[in-house]
This record gives C-alpha cells, structure tokens and sequence, in this order.
C-alpha cells in the first residue's frame, strides 16, 4: 500500500529528526507533502531521496528547509470574533487572578502574542500577567521578538483590533517607518519568547490560559493527543484553553476534563483536576 | 455519455466565479447511496463560504459535513473546503487542514486538493474543473490524471467563466470534456450501492 514517495517522505523525516533533532515524524503528512514538494522545487530536488541526501551533507540548507517546514504567516487579532470572546467572557474570571500566566503555543511570528498583550493592556491586566509565546523554529522567534510587520498589513490587522471589541486605536501601540510598523517595547517587556516543542519538550509553568490555533491542524492525531495533554497539564483548574475553528479536543486523553466554554469560538476551560 | 466502468472512490471538484451555479446542477446529480465522497473547493468572497452547507444541503441526496480536522472521510458526503483554509485529505482516508500560503493566489485552492487526492485515492479519483477566473487546478488535475484518476474538464465555451476550464485543458488533454447536463448525466449513472 505504502507508494515510494510515502517511504521517501518517512525516510525524511526521520533523518532530520536523527541529525538534527526536530521531530516531524508525528506530522500530518498531507499538509507535510505539500511543504516539502514546494522545498523540492526551491532547492531543485526531483525527489524526497536527493532532498534528504543535500540535507544531510549540506547542513547549512537545513536552516531554510526549516522555514519551508514551519513558517506561518498569520495576522494580528485574526479571527476577531475569537478575540472578541476572550475579552467579554474570559478576562472577566482572569481578572479574579493576582498574576497571570499565559501560553501561545506556535507563536511563529508573535502576531498573536502581540494581539493578546494589546487585549490584556485595553482590559487593565498586562501589568500582572506574564505571556509565553513558544515556537521550534528559531527564526520566527527572532522576527516575533523585534515586533516589525509590514505596513500594508496595518489596515487588516486595524480591522481585526475593532471587531474583537477594541477599546483603543491600534495606532498607540506601534509607531510607522518607511514601510514597517515597530510595536510598543512596553508590550514586549510581557512577553518571553521561547523554543518549545509539543512534539518533544514538557510543560514549563502553571497556566490561565493556553491559545494554540491552527497549530494541531499540522499534527496527527498522536501528536494532537500529546499537545492537548500538555495543556491540559499546563492549565490550573478552571484554566481556559483555545484552539483553531476547525480543530477539536476529542483526540486527547482528557478531552471530558474540558467543558466548552465559548461553543463558537472554541473556547474550552478545564474542570476536572486538582 | 456511458461511465468507464472504474470504481471511483473519491471526486474532488473545483470552481470559481460562477461556480455557486454550476454546483447547482452538478451535485444534485449525485444519486444517494453513492458510495463516493465528494470534496469541494469553491473560491468565494469570505463572507458567502460560510453559507455554502446550508445552500447544498437541502438540495443534495448526498449528505453534506462540516469539515473538522482530522475527521474520517464518510463515503457518501459532500465535504466543502471552509474559507481562509487549505483542504487536504491524508491516507486513512481524512481530512487534514493548512492555513500554508495561498497558491495560485487561492486559499482553498483546488490544486493543494487534488493533489492530496491523487495521492491518496489514485486510479479510484475523479477531478473536475468547473467555470471560473485564473488557472488554480490545473497543476492537480495534472497530478491526478499522473496517479491514474480520471480528470473531467467543464467545455470552456459552456462555462459561465471560461477561463479555469480552459487553463486545465492547456495543461493536459482531459478524459472528458463535457457540458453541465453532460456533466449531471455522467454524476447520475455512477454505480450506487443497494440501501441497507
């Protein structure tokens, strides 16, 4: 049953994994296919096999491989009715905190990060809270730590700040040069960027809220479960967890310790637990 | 119009401005007890996709699904690829979603599915390129006829928009090129199941 390209594809990843210790083993292979047919095409491969011959000896090519394997762009507020949810029903319980722990998982470029800490800031909490945005990819973590967008962006990403219910103009959190926009240090000051992997590395700090979306749509269902009970372990009782439109709980282990919270909008809280 | 006497599995389809229209008549020809499933991609302002289940719904004999990460393709259903996502199926057969770039200027793109297609359901898939603007789809209907599918074109000059029918027809030379009501005969004499 197994086409010589599936075998190429899986001889692939593991060679990555083995040399260079990033674990797609447990990714979707149709989205994966598809990302690496485009790297083919870059690197003027005809076939998986001399693309994973040219990775292994050519170190230097693994770096942009990479950024074929994982680099999503994404905007900032997207899916304002998301954000929208957050603030009217979630930041009224996260207020009854004294600090605040925060996760974004997959943060690639920090766009989300950013959104969340404007929101926290509009709601009065950034000054307690604490915001992790984690990626694998190390040169996200680098563009999402210097917080420069392209300015055409601007008039979406101002779009999305109104319909998540915005109560400031997004203009007071970044200033414009030439065809960049630079966000505010003072929100940057709340936020750690870090490598994690959900596919190999644990839980690292007591959470409030977890936001992971359109990140599990590129795992199997393995690696789903693995992630999902990571924030699952992750989030204190009551903590709230959320996750892309179209994904869903019902791969992990503790898929009946969640309670939907925010039904459209994916929202979850945890309620089994100590 | 007589069918090949293959057995089809999958039938991916793929349309444009106008498209809402063609599918009109096209899916409603799908007898029910079809064991087939049927993927869509339909470039749409973002603001209609969202509607497209309740429009087909009640005029389908097939059974149309939201579409949900990871769920198991059902044979007999009509999956619509939802806005602002790549649509993929994975082997099981499954529904695997991607928010990776546009291609082809388009996200859902037709081509993203059927290539995901050809590689899963190979000689058992059918694609087929309805009306439309621009050239997405050609390259995965190329993919698909390569895996041994069958690749089924809209006749340009019958389409609302001749544009992507006939980009697929530059690209390879089509299994068939039919008409809309050819089109609808040839979905209504696909071997059906006996109903339990």
């Amino acid at each position: 049953m197994e086409s010589a390209q599936d075998l190429e594809l899986e001889l692939l990843v593991e060679a990555i994994y083995h040399s260079y210790h990033y674990d797609f083993r447990s990714y979707a292979r149709a989205s994966l296919r598809r990302r690496l047919q485009v790297a083919m095409q870059r690197f003027g491969c005809t076939s998986l096999s001399q693309l994973q011959g040219r990775v292994l000896h050519e170190s230097e090519i693994f770096g942009e491989l990479l950024e074929y394997l994982t680099v999503q762009v994404s905007d900032m507020f997207r899916d304002p009715s998301y954000f929208l949810a957050l603030r009217e029903k979630v930041v009224p319980l996260l207020r009854t905190y004294p600090s605040l722990k925060i996760w974004i998982a997959g943060c690639s470029t920090g766009e989300e990060a950013y959104s969340m800490a404007i929101l926290l800031r509009e709601e009065g909490l950034l000054d307690r809270s604490l915001i992790y945005a984690t990626d694998i990819n190390p040169n996200a973590l680098r563009r999402a730590e210097a917080g420069i967008y392209d300015v055409a962006k601007v008039p979406d990403f101002t779009s999305n700040h109104r319909r998540s219910g915005g109560r400031s103009s997004l203009s007071d959190y970044y200033s414009a040069a030439y065809d960049r926009i630079i966000l505010d240090k003072s929100l940057r000051k709340h936020i750690v960027f870090s490598d994690h992997s959900l596919a190999t590395d644990s839980v690292f700090a007591e959470m409030q809220l977890v936001s992971c979306r359109n990140v599990l749509i590129y795992f199997d269902r393995a690696l789903q479960s693995r992630a999902l009970d990571l924030f699952y372990e992750a989030l204190c009782r009551r903590g709230f967890l959320g996750i892309g439109l179209r994904e869903s709980l019902r791969f992990s282990s503790h898929a009946d310790a969640f309670a939907e919270f925010v039904r459209e909008d994916r929202i979850y809280q945890k309620t089994g637990g100590l | 119009m007589s069918w090949p006497g293959r057995r089809i599995d999958a039938i991916a389809i793929g349309a444009s401005f106008g498209g809402v229209e063609a599918l009109k008549h096209v899916l409603p020809a799908l007898p029910a007890g079809l064991p087939v499933a049927v993927f869509v991609v339909l470039h749409l302002p973002r603001e209609r996709e969202s509607l497209l289940g309740e429009i087909f719904a009640p005029l389908c004999a097939l059974r149309v699904r939201e579409v949900m990460d990871k769920d198991a393709v059902v044979p007999g259903s009509i999956y619509f690829a939802p806005p602002s996502y790549h649509l993929l199926i994975d082997r099981g057969p499954q529904l695997a979603l991607s928010m990776d770039d546009p291609v082809e200027f388009s996200r859902p793109s037709v081509t993203v599915l059927f290539e995901s297609v050809a590689a899963v359901y190979a000689e058992h898939a059918l694609g087929l390129i309805l009306t439309g603007a621009g050239g997405d789809g050609a390259e995965g209907l190329a993919a698909i006829q390569r895996e041994g599918g069958l690749a089924v074109v809209q006749q340009p000059a019958s389409a609302r928009m001749p544009n992507m029918p006939a980009s697929a027809l530059q690209r390879i030379s089509a299994d068939y090129v039919l008409t809309l009501d050819e089109i609808m005969t040839l979905f209504q004499s696909l071997p059906t199941q006996a109903q339990p």
